[in-house]
This record gives structure tokens, sequence and C-alpha cells, in this order.
């Protein structure tokens, strides 16, 4: 299956360069002027600040920001789950009015549902479906995630970093055409982290989604995305967009992707000395 | 070893009753009954029949008040805590109207009612109402708002939203509520029984009282009361380790 | 987790007066329209309180009854707190007494009724009686668990620092414990407050209990009913919120996230 998978991918690179649709085609989403301000003890809080950004289809893009920034807020925003006091989010030219199925949110593994078991929360979305399509879905997804043998298992029963590619596996199983990705990786190991990274890259090669991508970490931008975008303390405004023209698989101690994420580390303020 | 260690809470309830048997015996004036007077009691209880009809006649009026305020209060308090004004338009009054004993109710539910079951039932119906929908509503208010935005991100309508994601999530915590409030409500039902009912084992033990002094007849009683009460705790407890709700336990 | 939006500042003071308006004046015609004669109407409640307050009973009563839930309540914390301590920390102990309690707790309190009769004679002493039993087994129990699901790693922590049992009890296990235990405490106050009704229904002659049933029996009185019934959700909703400031208390509140 997963040969299968990896063969069809690399058709599809070839036949559409990803540096081809970026100029050619309009861009998935536009945020346009987003202004966030929560209220708290009846004074405003400044979240987010004219925030502008457009994300081509295909495209993987990170946010990339100090903890607490508001790049969360942003991303729900994006999501439809917050709406913004100013300014509005276009996906295919349609204002976002709310959460989507088109678009799935993946949170840390918290967003898995404690009471289904891990076949039950990756058919959680797919109410539409025949039961025999549904059970098929199920089946691809939890063998591409790697869960083999867990089907009948309670999430708590699951390690940290099976809960989160559940949390994938559930996304992807709707078929979406965006991925929005909250600190995904942030509660796992530094080994499993790298593996998921690793598969996140896979699938995202072979099924082509718009990938947003929140993080705090660096490197970890750096090793992923096409483009990070690095967001200012609050209230988030974009400081600066780095365009990472290196192609996967990266090799990461290059001299490029040295200079790339030495340059983000410089804008943040942080030399990368240790 | 291991059977001595078993041995010991045998061990420790046997010698209460001896103490109780003693003690009984070296009363000054013979009212309370030992241990084989109570034995006695129910098993004279047992032949004239009367054991399982008072027994059938509590249970009977727990199943209905209880049955009954579930099934109304639970959606309503999910509702009051889905609905951030509903919830505070009611909390309030929800709040002044819980701690009124539900025994205090005797009176009215009398005179809307009659002396009878309907009474007693009212009556439990109101010591399970309330507390069930507090508990539905904290429930509700105690779902992380990442569970409800992983559902509606699925495109779920708002039933089925209820149905999967709302209702599942507040499971565990509705299990417990409606265990603590069967234990109220076999507690109202014996307090209910005393004053406005003829039959239940709350009457079987002022009966036995006023009715002569039979007090191996009242210990008796409340030895049934204590036992039906465990079963239903019991019961209730079994429903806790279905493995679909046991995430929502995690303390013990 | 609203579908509509955070409600303006008015509106916390707006629903509530709205709600219970909306209920006096259902109460208010519904009796009107019946043209019943026995149930009251909210004015004549109001009257009926009023009434109380001139004989001097009303204060009196609800005294009566605070006193012997406080009697009985406090006596309970006094013992089964410790105890209910040392059983969790000593679980032979526990497994040994355990049967014992498990049989003991589900006997309703009010069916000791005729037993504290006997044993204390009709008076205070028999409902204060009542109310310790059916506060002792929930705090106990409450207790016991507390002390039972103290993390393991806090005891060796407490033990790294070379505590006593005794000072490890009191500085480690005692406060980890709390949140659970205040649980108990309230849950059986709401129980003692129940069944202070219900004793002075049977077992006295004062009380809020008591005003219940003898407005009754003596001249069916239910517009004086009504009025005991709401002093008596009243004080008890008093009481739950004094307990609700000792819970927000800085160095109680650790334990509570998603407790009501």
């Amino acid at each position: 299956m997963e040969q299968t998978m990896a063969t069809t991918s690399m058709a599809k690179t070839v036949m559409v360069p990803a540096q081809a649709t970026k100029q050619t085609l309009k861009p998935k989403l536009r945020a346009e002027g987003i202004d966030m301000a929560f209220t708290r003890d009846g004074t405003s809080v400044p979240v987010l600040e004219n925030v502008k950004l457009e994300v081509h289809e295909g495209e993987f893009v990170c946010l990339l920001g100090p903890s607490g920034c508001g790049k969360s807020t942003l991303l729900n925003v994006i999501a439809g789950f917050l709406s913004p006091t100013h300014g509005q989010v276009l996906i295919d030219g349609e204002a976002v009015r709310g959460p989507d199925p088109r678009r799935i949110f993946v949170f840390q593994e918290r967003g898995v549902f404690p009471w289904l078991t891990v076949e039950g929360n990756i058919g959680f979305g797919l109410f539409k479906l025949s039961k025999k399509e549904r059970a098929e879905r199920i089946a691809h997804y939890i063998t591409l995630v790697g869960l083999q043998g867990f089907e009948k298992a309670y999430p708590q029963e699951l390690s940290g970093g099976m809960k989160q590619r559940l949390e994938v596996a559930r996304a992807l199983a709707v078929n979406p055409d965006m991925l929005f990705l909250d600190e995904p990786f942030g509660a796992l190991d530094s080994i499993t982290r790298l593996i998921m990274r690793r598969e996140l890259l896979r699938i995202w090669e072979a099924e082509r989604k718009t990938i947003i991508f929140v993080t705090h970490d660096i490197e970890e931008a750096v090793q992923l995305s096409d483009r990070v975008v690095v967001m200012s303390a609050r209230p988030a405004k974009i400081q600066r967009v780095v365009e990472i023209d290196i192609a996967h698989p990266r090799d990461i101690s290059s001299s490029r992707y040295l200079e790339l994420r030495d340059g983000i580390f410089e804008q943040i303020g942080l030399a990368h000395k240790v | 070893m291991k059977l001595n260690v078993r041995l010991r809470p045998i061990g420790f309830v046997a010698a209460l009753l001896v103490m109780w048997h003693v003690a009984a015996k070296h009363q000054a004036t013979p009212i309370l009954p030992g241990p084989l007077a109570v034995a006695e009691g129910i098993a004279e209880l047992a032949q004239r029949g009367l054991l399982l009809k008072y027994i059938v006649a509590s249970l009977f009026r727990v199943t209905w008040g209880f049955a009954t305020a579930a099934i109304l209060a639970i959606p309503l308090g999910l509702a009051i805590g889905w609905y951030r004004r509903s919830e505070m338009a009611l909390n309030p009054l929800i709040q002044i109207f819980r701690p009124i004993s539900p025994l205090a109710w005797i009176p009215i539910s009398i005179l809307w009612f009659g002396v009878g079951d309907l009474a007693a039932i009212f009556l439990i119906f109101l010591a399970s109402f309330l507390p069930l929908t507090v508990t539905a509503m904290n429930a509700v208010a105690g779902i992380p708002p990442v569970t409800v935005r992983a559902g509606r991100n699925f495109g779920l309508s708002q039933p089925q939203l209820v149905y999967r994601v709302l209702y599942p999530a507040v499971a565990p915590q509705l299990i417990i509520g409606l265990r603590i409030t069967l234990g109220i409500a076999w507690l109202v039902v014996v307090a209910a029984e005393m004053i406005a009912v003829n039959s239940g084992l709350g009457f079987l033990i002022v009966d036995a009282r006023n009715a002569g002094n039979r007090y191996d007849l009242v210990v008796a009683g409340m030895v049934m009361i204590g036992v039906i009460g465990l079963l239903l705790d019991i019961g209730m407890r079994s429903m806790e380790n279905v493995k679909s709700l046991r995430w929502g336990y995690s303390e013990d | 987790m609203t579908l509509l939006g955070q409600p303006m500042k008015w509106e916390r003071y707006f629903w509530p007066l709205f709600a219970a308006g909306v209920l006096l004046l259902l109460w208010h015609f519904s009796v009107r329209w019946s043209h019943t004669k026995i149930f009251p109407s909210p004015v004549d409640v109001v009257r009926g309180t009023a009434e109380l307050i001139r004989k001097g009973v009303l204060l009196h009563y609800v005294v009566d009854s605070l006193r012997r839930v406080s009697a009985g309540y406090l006596g309970a914390a006094v013992l089964a707190i410790p105890a209910g301590l040392l059983l969790g920390w000593y679980p032979a102990a526990a497994a040994v007494v355990n049967p014992t309690i498990q049989m003991l707790r589900p006997i309703s309190p009010i069916a000791w009724i005729p037993v504290s009769i006997i044993w204390f004679g009709v008076g205070d002493l028999a409902a204060i009686y009542l109310i310790f039993l059916a506060s002792f087994f929930s705090i106990l129990v409450a207790s016991i668990n507390g002390v039972r699901n103290v993390p393991s790693m806090y005891r060796r922590a407490g033990r790294n620092f070379g505590l006593s049992p005794a000072k490890l009890i009191a500085r480690v296990v005692f406060p980890a414990a709390l949140p659970q235990v205040i649980v108990g405490l309230r849950i059986a106050l709401g129980i003692a407050w129940l069944v202070v009704v219900a004793a002075e229904m049977i077992a006295v002659d004062s009380g809020l209990g008591y005003l219940v049933i003898d407005s009754r029996n003596s001249g069916k009185r239910y517009d004086l009913v009504v009025a005991a019934m709401i002093l008596i959700g009243l004080t008890g909703l008093a009481l739950d919120t004094i307990f609700r400031r000792i819970e927000k208390l800085r160095s109680v509140r650790w334990g509570f996230r998603n407790e009501s």
C-alpha cells in the first residue's frame, strides 16, 4: 500500500512542479487585514494586528512565533472557529463563516475523542458513506499511519505519538483539501517527532493537501515548509516571510539549510550559538 | 497467610455482631433486639410475604420517580449548559430550589396527589430532578472547547453534534451524578414512606415501632434498606466500568 | 462554546430577574385561575413570612435547625476526617473495616429515627445523631479515597525531605487529599440539610422541618408551609455559598478544575 502511494506521488510531482503552480494559480487562501482583540476584565487586548497572508494550492506553510504570540488564534480564525474583529479570510474566493469538513483542524493529541476506539475516531467524519466504504476507508488510513493491531483500542491505551497519528488519520480520512495543524508534535518526544515529520511530508507529497502548520520550533518550520511566516510577539504581526527553496528530502546539514535557519534565528533575535 | 488476610474483615464483622449480641443481652430495659432476633424478624417478614412486597413497593416508587427525573432533567440540563443565556437565567433559580429538602415538599405533594404512591413518586422525582439537572449543566460546561471544535469541524448538524459529541463527552460525569442521586432518592423514599404512604420499607420501620414496639422488625427494616441501597450502588458503579466510559474516571 | 456570541454585561442581571419574574407570575396566575382555597399565592407567602417574623418564631426556628446541623455535621467531620486519613494511610486496616463501612453506609439515616429516639429520646440529641450519621460516612469514604489517590510521587518526595510519618500526613498527605475531602464535605452538608428537615418532622418540635409539618397539621396553613420551604431553600443556599467560598481559597483551589 505504502509503495503505491509513494509512486503515484512521484508521478504527480513530476507532472506538476510546485514552483509552476504557485505562479499560475489564484491563491487558495487569502487573509485580508485580520485584526483580533479579546476583552478581558473590560479592557480590549489586541492579539492579531493587520495580518495579511496568501497561501497557494498544495503549499505547505508554517506559522512560526514564540509561545502565546497569537499564531494559534490566527489558525483558529482561518479555520472559522473564531471570527476576527476586523478583516476576513477567503478560501477559494469564499469568505470563511465557520468550520467546514473540507478543511480539518488537527489539535494537539487532545482532539481525539476518548470515548471512541481508533476505528471510531477515524470513522467519525465518514457518516455520509455506506458501511462498506467506511470500513475500507478506515482500514486504509489505519495502515497509512501504522496503527494496525490497535483498531479496537481506546485512546487512553495509546501513546502520545499514536494518538497524534490517529488524529492526523481522522483528518485525512474525510479527504479534506486543507489541513490546519496547531503545534501537532509539541507533546511528543524528539524521536517520535522526527518520525511524525517525515510521515507528514510523505502524506503531503502523496495527497497534495494545502497545509498550514503552527509551530514555535524554528528547525521544524525550516525542515517542513515551503514558506515560513515569522510572527512577532503580541499583538502578532507578520514580521517576515521566508521562502525555503530546498527540495525534499532536505539535507539538514547543507549550507543553504543552515543559512535559512540562522536567518530566522537572527530575525527572532537569537543568534544560534550555545 | 493469604487466607488469614481475607478472613480479617469477616472477623471484624463477627466481632461487631458478638458485641451487639452481648450489649443487647445486658441492656437495662430489653427494647433493642440482638442480631439473632433481627434475623428471626427478617425470616418472619419473609414468611408473611411482607418482605418481598415492601421491597418491591419501595423499588417501584424509586424507579418511577428516578427514571422520570432522569429522562426530563438530563436533556434539560444539557440544553441549559449549552446556551449561556439560559444558564444565566435559570441557574440562580435552580440554586434556590435545590437546597429545599424534598421532604419539605411532603405537605404539598400530599395536597396535590393525596396519600399514596403518586405523592411518594413525586417526592423521589423532586429529590432527583434538580441534582441531575445541575450535573448535566456542569458536565456540559466542563467539555473542553477542543472537543466541541473537533466535532463541529467534521460538518455535523446540530442534532448530530449533540448525539455524537455532547452526549458521549458528558456520559461519565452523568453516570457519577446518577449514582449519587440514586443514593439520595433511596434516602428520600424511606422518609416519604414513613409519612406519606402505607407500604414499603420506610413504612415497615415506622409501623413496626408504632404498632407494638417491634424493634426486631425495625432493625430488620434497616438492614434491608442497607442491603438494597448497597445493591443499587454496586449496580450503578458497574456502569462506570463500561469501556467507552472509563476514560472519564482517571482518578480511581 | 456559545453559538450566539458573548452575552453583554446587563444580561447578567436581566436574565435571572426575567426568569424569576416569569416564575412568580406563573405561580400567581395559576393560583388565581384555579380558584384554589388551599394553595397560597406569592403574596400570601410574603404575608405568612411577615407573620412568622412578628411572632418571633422565624429566626428561632432557623437558628434551631442550623444548631442541629452544625453540631451533628461538625462532630462527624471531626471524627471522620482523621479516621479517613488513617484508614487511607494503612490500607490493611481499611481492608478490615471496609466491608462494615459499606454495609452501614447505605442505611438511610432516616431509617435510624426509631433507634435514635430510643437512645436519645425525642429531642435535639436524636436529631443531631441522625445528622451525624448522615454526614459521617460520606466524609469518611471521601477522606479514605482522597488519601488513596495521593500520587505516590508526593509521598516519596515528602519522605525524601526526611519527614516523619506524622509530619508526612500533616504536610503532604492531608493537603494533597484535601480537595477530595472537601468534595465529600460538601456532599455531606447537602445530605445533612436534607436529613435535618426529616428529623425535625418526626423527632423534635422546633426548627424549619417542624414548621413545615406543624403548619400543615394545625390548620392547613399552606402559606406557612411554603414560607418554611423557601426558608429551607435560602438557608441551604447560604450554607452552600459559604462552602464554595472555602473551595475558592487559594490553598485549596488547585484540585478543582472541572468540579461543580
